[in-house]
C-alpha cells in the first residue's frame, strides 16, 4: 500500500511539519502546461493578430495544441488536492483575497476562448465533415458545428472578424493566466526563494519560450510524419522568436538572482548554501547551462550566420527540444526549489521524487502525455495544414 | 478528544442552508451540528453575519480577544505540552506533523550560531524510542555548552494572517475572537495556507485531506477551559487568556514583561507574545 505521506530528509534545523513537502512534481507540471498553453497561443497570434505571414503555416496548429493543453491544465491541480470533489467550493465561494481563487474563473475563461477561437477556425471542416461519411458521425460533427453550415463568402468573413477579435483578446488573457500564476508563488513572502516581484514576467516569458519550442517540435515532427515539406520561412521566425523571448527570459531570471544575491537578505547564506550545493547540477547546469545557454548560442549564431536550409532545422528543433527541457527544469527548480530551503533560515530538505502514487513521477508524466493524446486524437478529426497542403 | 475545533465558518454556515446547500453538509461532526442547528435556528433569517452565539450558545465570541503568552525562561523542554495536544486533538503520532513543538537552542564553546532541533530531530526520535512518544535526548553531554534555552512553537494566531489571505475557498477563517481556524468540511486540500505560514504551524493532515493546525483547543477554551498545552505545563512557561480583561494571565503576561512575537517582519502581527528569546529564534 502506498505510504500516507513521504517524509523528507534534512539538514540544519527545519520547522517538524517542513518535512513533508506540501506541493510535489504535480504542481510542478501545473505552471509548466499553463505556460506552453501561453506560449503556443502567442505562436497563433503571431499570425492573427499580428497578421505575420511566416506563422500562418502553423497558426491553426498551435491554436488547437493550445486548447488540448488548457483544458488538462487543470488535471495537476485536481489530482494534488486533498478533496478534488470539493473543488468547486473555490468558485461557489471564491475568497478574492485569495491569489488560488480566481484560478477556476479564469482557467474557464480561457478554455471558453479557446474552444470559440477554434470553433471558428475549424467550422469550416465540421461543416465539410456534416456532409459526408458514415451518418452518425455526420449528425456528430453538424452538433459540434451547431448548425451552423453557412460557409460563404460573407460567413467567413465575419468568421475571420471573430477570430482576430478573439485572438487580440487572447493575447491579455493568456498573458494574465500566466503572469497569474507566477504571482501564486511571487506572492508569498514566506518563502525567499519565491518571494520576488519579477516571478510573474519570468514565468511569462519563459512560458513562451516553451510554447514556442513546443510548436517547433511538433511542426517538424508532424511534417516528419506527413512527409511535407518544412517550411523554412516559418522555422526562421519562430527560431527568432524563441530567440527574442529567450533573452528577455533569461535577462529577467538573472536579474532575479542577482537581486536576491545582492540584497543578501536574512537566510541568504543558506541559500547560497543550497544554489552551491545541491542545485549546482539542476540549475547551473541543466537549466542554465545545457537548457538556456546552449540554444541562445545555436540561436544567436542561426540568426547572424543566417543559416538556412537542413542544418537550421536540425539547430532550431535541437534548441527547442532544450529550452522545453530547460523550463520543465526551471518550474522543478522554483517550485521544489523553493520548499526545500527551510522557512527556518537555517535548514536544507532534500526532496526526493517519487515513482508511483498520486503525487509520483508517473502521476506527473501521465498528465503530461494526456494533451497530446487528445491533439492526436483532434488531429484525426480536423487538419490545421489545409491551406499548406493546397498551397 | 473532543471534536469541536475546526468548526465551520457559521456566516457561510447559515448562507449554505438558506440557499438550501445546507442538505449536502450532513456529514459534519456530530457535536458541531447539534450546536449549529440550535444556535442557528434563532437566526435562521437574518443575513449572513456571524452569530453572536458560536460555538455554544453560552458562548459569545465578540467577547473575548484570545492571546497567547510564552515564557521561554521557565520552559525545561518536558514535552508535556507536545504529548498533550497531540491526544486531546487527535494529531497523527508520527515526527512529522504537530500543532505544537519545542525548539531546542543549544550554544556550544567556540560556536557562534547555536544547534537547534525539536523533538521530532531523528536523533530525539531514537532517544525516545517511537515517533509517538517525545523527548530530548541528552546529545550535548560531553559538549561545552555556553547557554541553552528551550522555545515552545504553536500557530501564531495572528492578527493578518497569511494563510487565511491565501486560502482560495474561504475555509480558513478568523473568529471574532482572534483564533484562527479551518472548516474542515470545506477545506479542499490545496496547501496553499501550508505554503503561506511563515512560521510553518499548519501541516497536511493526510489522512483527512485537509489542513492542520493549533487551534488554542477552540473546544475547550470556549468552555472556559484552557489550552490542553497550558493545563499541562508543569513550570507554566505557556499562559493563555482574554486581553479584553485587563487582569487574565495573558494581559498581565503582556503587560508586565518585555514582549516580542515571531518574524514581526513578515507584517502578520502574531498573537502568540515571548519572553526570553533571542535573535536565533525565528
Amino acid at each position: 500500500m502506498e505510504p500516507l505521506f513521504h517524509a523528507t530528509p534534512f539538514t540544519g534545523y527545519v520547522y517538524p511539519n517542513e518535512t513533508v513537502i506540501p506541493w510535489s512534481v504535480l504542481i510542478v507540471v501545473y505552471p509548466y502546461l499553463t505556460g506552453l498553453v501561453a506560449g503556443a497561443f502567442t505562436v497563433s497570434s503571431l499570425y492573427h493578430v499580428f497578421g505575420m505571414q511566416q506563422f500562418k503555416v502553423v497558426s491553426k496548429f498551435s491554436l488547437l495544441m493550445a486548447l488540448c493543453l488548457m483544458v488538462c491544465v487543470p488535471l495537476p491541480l485536481l489530482l494534488h488536492l486533498g478533496h478534488p470533489e470539493r473543488a468547486f467550493n473555490a468558485m461557489i465561494t471564491p475568497h478574492l483575497t485569495s491569489a488560488f481563487a480566481i484560478f477556476g474563473f479564469a482557467a474557464a475563461f480561457y478554455v471558453l476562448l479557446l474552444m470559440l477561437e477554434n470553433w471558428f477556425v475549424f467550422r469550416p471542416q465540421l461543416v465539410q465533415l456534416g456532409k459526408t461519411g458514415w451518418r452518425p458521425a455526420r449528425w456528430l460533427f453538424r452538433l459540434a458545428a451547431l448548425g451552423s453550415d453557412d460557409v460563404s463568402e460573407t460567413a467567413m468573413r465575419w468568421d475571420h472578424k471573430w477570430i482576430h477579435a478573439l485572438a487580440v483578446i487572447g493575447i491579455p488573457a493568456a498573458f494574465g493566466l500566466h503572469g497569474y500564476v507566477g504571482f501564486v508563488f511571487g506572492s508569498l513572502k514566506s518563502r525567499e526563494w519565491w518571494s520576488s516581484d519579477l516571478m510573474p514576467p519570468i514565468f511569462l516569458f519563459s512560458a513562451v519560450i516553451s510554447g514556442t519550442a513546443l510548436v517547433i517540435v511538433a511542426y517538424v515532427m508532424s511534417c516528419k510524419l506527413r512527409k511535407v515539406a518544412i517550411d523554412l520561412g516559418c522555422i526562421k521566425g519562430l527560431a527568432y522568436t524563441l530567440w527574442g523571448f529567450l533573452i528577455l527570459a533569461l535577462l529577467l531570471e538573472g536579474i532575479e538572482f542577482a537581486s536576491l544575491v545582492y540584497r543578501s537578505r536574512e537566510g541568504i547564506e543558506m541559500i547560497m548554501q543550497f544554489v552551491t550545493g545541491p542545485l549546482i547540477i539542476p540549475f547551473f547546469v541543466l537549466q542554465f547551462g545545457i537548457g538556456s545557454l546552449v540554444p541562445l548560442l545555436t540561436l544567436t549564431y542561426l540568426v547572424w550566420r543566417g543559416v538556412g536550409g537542413r542544418a537550421l532545422v536540425v539547430a532550431v528543433t535541437t534548441s527547442a527540444v532544450l529550452v522545453l527541457f530547460a523550463v520543465l527544469t526551471m518550474r522543478y527548480n522554483v517550485v521544489i526549489g523553493g520548499q526545500e530551503i527551510s522557512k527556518t533560515g537555517t535548514g536544507l530538505l532534500a526532496y526526493r521524487p517519487v515513482l508511483f502514487g498520486r503525487e509520483g513521477l508517473v502521476a506527473a508524466g501521465s498528465v503530461l502525455v494526456v494533451p497530446f493524446i487528445l491533439l492526436l486524437i483532434s488531429l484525426r478529426v480536423v487538419s490545421p495544414w489545409t491551406e499548406e497542403a493546397t498551397a | 478528544m473532543n471534536k469541536n475545533d475546526d468548526l465551520p465558518h457559521p456566516a457561510r454556515r447559515i448562507f449554505l442552508r438558506d440557499v438550501g446547500l445546507g442538505a449536502a453538509r450532513v456529514g459534519a461532526t456530530a457535536g458541531a451540528c447539534a450546536l449549529l442547528a440550535s444556535g442557528g435556528q434563532s437566526s435562521g433569517k437574518q443575513a449572513p453575519a456571524a452569530p453572536a452565539s458560536f460555538p455554544t450558545e453560552k458562548y459569545d465570541w465578540t467577547k473575548h480577544r484570545w492571546a497567547f503568552g510564552v515564557d521561554a525562561t521557565r520552559c525545561i523542554g518536558c514535552l508535556r505540552c507536545v504529548e498533550a495536544c497531540k491526544r486531546e486533538n487527535g494529531v497523527a503520532q508520527d515526527a512529522h506533523h504537530f500543532r505544537t513543538w519545542v525548539e531546542r537552542y543549544v550554544y556550544l564553546e567556540g560556536e557562534e550560531k547555536p544547534r537547534i532541533d525539536t523533538q521530532a530531530d531523528p536523533v530525539n526520535v531514537e532517544a525516545a524510542g517511537s515517533e509517538a512518544r517525545y523527548r530530548f535526548a541528552n546529545r550535548y553531554e560531553n559538549a561545552k555548552v555556553e547557554k541553552a534555552f528551550f522555545v515552545p512553537k504553536l500557530c501564531n494566531h495572528c492578527t493578518h494572517p497569511a494563510c487565511v489571505q491565501v486560502c482560495p475557498t474561504g475555509a480558513n477563517y478568523k473568529t471574532a475572537d482572534g483564533v484562527v481556524l479551518i472548516d474542515q468540511e470545506y477545506c479542499i486540500g490545496c496547501q496553499y495556507c501550508v505554503q503561506a505560514c511563515p512560521y510553518g504551524a499548519r501541516f497536511f493532515d493526510p489522512v483527512k485531506g485537509v489542513s492542520e493546525k493549533c487551534t488554542w483547543c477552540y473546544h475547550r477554551i470556549t468552555r472556559g477551559l484552557q489550552p490542553a498545552c497550558v493545563e499541562v505545563c508543569p513550570v507554566g512557561a505557556r499562559v493563555f487568556g482574554d486581553r479584553n480583561d485587563k487582569d487574565s494571565v495573558v494581559s498581565r503576561f503582556i503587560r508586565d514583561n518585555r514582549v516580542q512575537v515571531l518574524k514581526p517582519e513578515t507584517g502578520n502581527a502574531p498573537n502568540v507574545f515571548y519572553v526570553g528569546i533571542d535573535k536565533e529564534v525565528r
